[in-house]
């Protein structure tokens, strides 16, 4: 264990720590507080959803409305989030140490995945673009969406668009760019071993700063919106039978009281 | 050989009037619902006609059902597993709901509340999804009786099927016009191609009774389902974001009653009753590789209750042995198997369904008629079934993969028996030889007569009761923890509750469990007693047999 975790802070930036000293009380309240709220959040909030509100737990779809921006739209800012999603968990995950040992110098690594990461966070913003221009523009779409999902769009955007704004900024196109992998990552990690380094984080440049605040916050409401149905990508689906035999479930049987999506149709 | 029993059911074509009551009553039982507006479990279509959603039988463009691949194996004919999983985030092959049609009311309160003027308000048809107003141009029977059919009809993907191979036009002008009525509902396949194509694992096809049905809280709205399912009897729910499907009124079943929409039935043309079937032969036979040998096949592993060795084997499977008894006495097994009257709705698409129909013979008694002829004569009947080449192939093409000969034979059945009925009805010198023709007795005959024309309730449904734990059942009956003063407490006396005397008229309603409905009708007696002066009486769930729970006993002055 020992091993692994000084491995993973490896990278540990001792310039940083020589300058803040002791971290101020926001900056621990931001980079050591609130991402363990953020997790404790998500995984709580995962928890008492599945138990709770199963019948809830779905992607409520609205293809049955509206199927031509969607059907360019929907996969395109899916499979663009995908490859953020692992774009985050390469950059944050393996330490710079480890690409070097392999023989990838900070420019090379730089230059390879920096191509993948700016097409993905397009694919994902402009994929974004359309489905929200559909979900306003089609009356069907447009009446379904409820509150929750207007708030979560809100957070959802907050993030991806800080996230692609921040990943041209450190890019080095417009200036010297900046080298996460030294700061951010440090600190994400520390945070996964429960060994905080909030001054990594306090000398990152703003723009990360204030996308890992936005991202923080998309996690402690995901629970609660229907952004739960990333938890259930069907890869058993690959495994299992073609067709499921169920017995009749006899915790199921006796009387029970009515439950929930049976409102009457609409009429006014 | 493992034998595994199927709820199914057969619908006489001959007596549907196309009156829609299934539907409606359907529709109130389970989809009047927000999010379920445009869904029909059970619905009724002209034939010829386009179908609900529109062209759903085109499986080159709706992808439903199964296929054989390259080598010989069943696939689902929307694609292999991963390639369905890699368009998960948008479903290529998604009948939109526009393609059942947008339901809708009307503003009525406008009628009410307009300001007195020189014209009549109008009560303005409203979407029931956007609330706007909207031109009503399609509904689940828009078609209804051939209504707007030289214009649509020739759309009818089985029309353009069968025009390929026939040289005859198919005529929609009215007065030339071939028509019936197809009530459908979910046709709870043997081999199932939505619980296939269920990425969650949510629907399953119940092991008891073969119902199929979905888990709602194991539903994620992947929506595979809707493609999968060639029937199109799989509905998105647009409210919930959960699948809906016909649930074959599996509470009814249980407790041994008919389905709603065959209780409702003003033709009393349905037929409900038990499949014993071979379930190990299953998928072997789905991959018949000649699409007109399906029907034969899906015969094939039906099995005979009355074979000792299948009552055996069944027994060793777990049947209990009522459900074998009425297994024996099932009307469906008859109509499709021993008479072969009744044909499953295209078998070509390889789902081994588990509705069957008698095809109708009545349109061509009446062109029969029409031209001058005695329609009710065998021979006229069988020679005119020979001339009517494109209703027959129409026929074939629904219920078996486009081969004639099994839908004649079933026609040919009829004919025989009314032909024969209608000589021991006037008198006439009965002809042994007519059954002959068919390769039945005369005993048979008149069994298929009174299965079919006499059509008696009990004959018509013989449906098992549901088994369960009896542990269960007493708890639902007495001692239960959630009695008066028990941990878990409800307020007592809640409808269907036996027992609970003094209702609170707070109490919400309790449906009733399937397990505890028989023995609940067995309480009501002592009941009255006990709740003499209460006003707690169970009208929605009185099945029409006895007194209702509740209802105060008026006793004769002698009693």
């Amino acid at each position: 264990m020992n091993i692994i975790v000084t491995g993973l802070l490896a990278a540990e930036v001792s310039t940083t720590s020589a300058e803040v000293a002791e971290p101020s009380s926001l900056n621990l309240l931001l980079w050591i507080a609130f991402p363990y709220v953020a997790i404790a959040t998500i995984i709580v909030g995962l928890v008492w959803r599945y138990r709770y509100d199963k019948f809830g737990w779905t992607t409520r779809s609205s293809q049955s409305y509206e199927n031509k921006i969607m059907h360019v739209a929907s996969p395109l800012f899916h499979y663009g989030i995908i490859a953020v999603f692992f774009g985050h968990i390469l950059g944050l995950m393996i330490p710079e140490t480890w690409t070097e040992a392999i023989g990838l110098d900070e420019h090379t690594y730089h230059m390879l995945t920096l191509p993948l990461s700016l097409i993905a966070g397009a694919a994902t913003l402009i994929g974004l673009i359309m489905l929200i221009f559909r979900r306003r523009t089609t009356a069907q779409v447009f009446q379904r969406t409820t509150k929750n999902d207007k708030v979560m769009y809100v957070f959802l955007g907050a993030a991806i668009l800080l996230g692609v704004f921040t990943s041209w900024a450190a890019s080095g196109i417009f200036d010297d760019g900046h080298n996460y992998r030294e700061d951010v990552a440090v600190w994400f990690r520390s945070i996964l071993i429960f060994q905080p380094q909030p001054e990594a984080m306090a000398s990152a440049p703003a723009y990360f700063q204030i996308h890992a605040v936005a991202g923080m916050l998309l996690f402690c409401i995901w629970p609660f919106t229907r952004l739960v149905h990333v938890f259930s990508v069907p890869l058993q689906y690959l495994m299992r039978p073609y067709v499921v035999y169920r017995k009749k479930s006899p915790h199921r049987s006796g009387n029970r009281t009515t439950r929930r999506g049976w409102e009457p149709t609409r009429t006014d | 050989m493992k034998v595994m029993a199927q709820v199914g059911m057969v619908m006489n074509l001959d007596k549907c009037i196309g009156c829609h009551t299934c539907s409606v009553t359907c529709k109130q039982a389970w989809t009047n619902r927000d999010g379920m507006e445009y869904a029909w479990f059970n619905n009724v279509e002209t034939r010829p006609g386009l179908g609900y959603p529109r062209t759903y039988q085109d499986q080159e463009k709706w992808q439903g059902g199964w296929v054989l691949n390259k080598r010989g194996k069943l696939q689902l004919r929307s694609g292999g597993r991963v390639k369905r999983l890699l368009s998960i985030f948008n479903n290529p092959k998604l009948p939109a709901v526009s393609d059942y049609y947008e339901p809708w009311t009307y503003d009525y309160d406008n009628l009410l509340s307009a300001p007195l003027g020189e014209h009549s308000p109008v009560a303005q048809p409203k979407s029931t999804i956007t609330g706007n107003p909207m031109k009503i141009e399609w509904s689940a029977n828009w078609d209804d009786d051939l209504g707007g059919a030289p214009e649509t009809g020739p759309n009818d993907p089985i029309i353009k099927k069968i025009k390929a191979d026939v040289t005859d036009r198919v005529k929609f002008e009215f007065e030339q016009a071939y028509m019936f009525y197809l009530p459908r509902i979910c046709e709870h396949c043997l081999n199932p191609s939505c619980v296939s194509a269920c990425p969650s694992g949510a629907m399953y096809k119940r092991e008891e009774d073969g119902i199929v049905l979905v888990d709602q809280d194991g539903c994620r709205g992947w929506r595979m389902c809707v493609t999968g399912c060639p029937y199109k009897k799989v509905f998105f729910n647009h409210a919930t974001g959960k699948a809906e499907k016909c649930t074959m009124c599996y509470p009814r079943i249980e407790a041994g009653q008919p389905t709603v929409c065959s209780e409702t039935c003003v033709g009393r043309l349905r037929y409900l009753g038990l499949f014993l079937y071979d379930a190990d032969r299953v998928a072997e036979a789905a991959a018949t590789p000649n699409e007109q040998d399906l029907y034969e096949a899906q015969l094939d592993i039906i099995l005979d209750p009355h074979d000792p060795e299948v009552q055996a084997q069944a027994r060793r499977d777990g049947i209990p042995a009522d459900w074998l008894e009425a297994a024996e006495r099932s009307p469906v097994y008859r109509l499709a198997k021993e008479f072969r009257v009744a044909l499953p709705l295209h078998p070509e698409y390889r789902t081994m369904p588990m509705v069957w129909y008698v095809p109708p013979l009545s349109p061509v008694v009446d062109s029969l008629r029409e031209t001058g002829h005695d329609a009710e004569d065998a021979d006229n009947l069988f020679g005119a079934l020979r001339s009517l080449r494109i209703p027959m192939e129409y026929l074939a093409e629904l219920f078996t993969a486009g081969d004639p000969k099994p839908v004649m034979r079933a026609l040919d059945t009829l004919s025989v028996m009314r032909s024969y009925m209608r000589d021991q009805n006037v008198g006439n010198p009965l002809r042994p030889e007519l059954p002959q023709r068919v390769g039945l007795t005369e005993t048979e005959i008149l069994e298929l007569y009174r299965l079919l024309a006499i059509a008696k309730y009990e004959d018509r449904y013989v449906i098992p009761s549901a088994h369960a734990e009896a542990g269960k059942e007493l708890e639902d009956l007495a001692c239960s923890l959630d009695g008066e003063g028990g941990p878990g407490q409800f307020p007592e006396g809640g409808q269907g509750r036996p027992g609970g005397g003094t209702a609170t008229a707070v109490a919400p309603p309790r449906p009733v469990a399937a397990e505890s409905f028989h023995a609940l009708k067995g309480a009501s007696h002592q009941r009255s007693d006990a709740t003499a002066g209460s006003i707690d009486i169970n009208l929605p769930h009185w099945d029409g047999k006895g007194v209702p729970l509740g209802m105060p006993q008026i006793r004769k002055s002698d009693d």
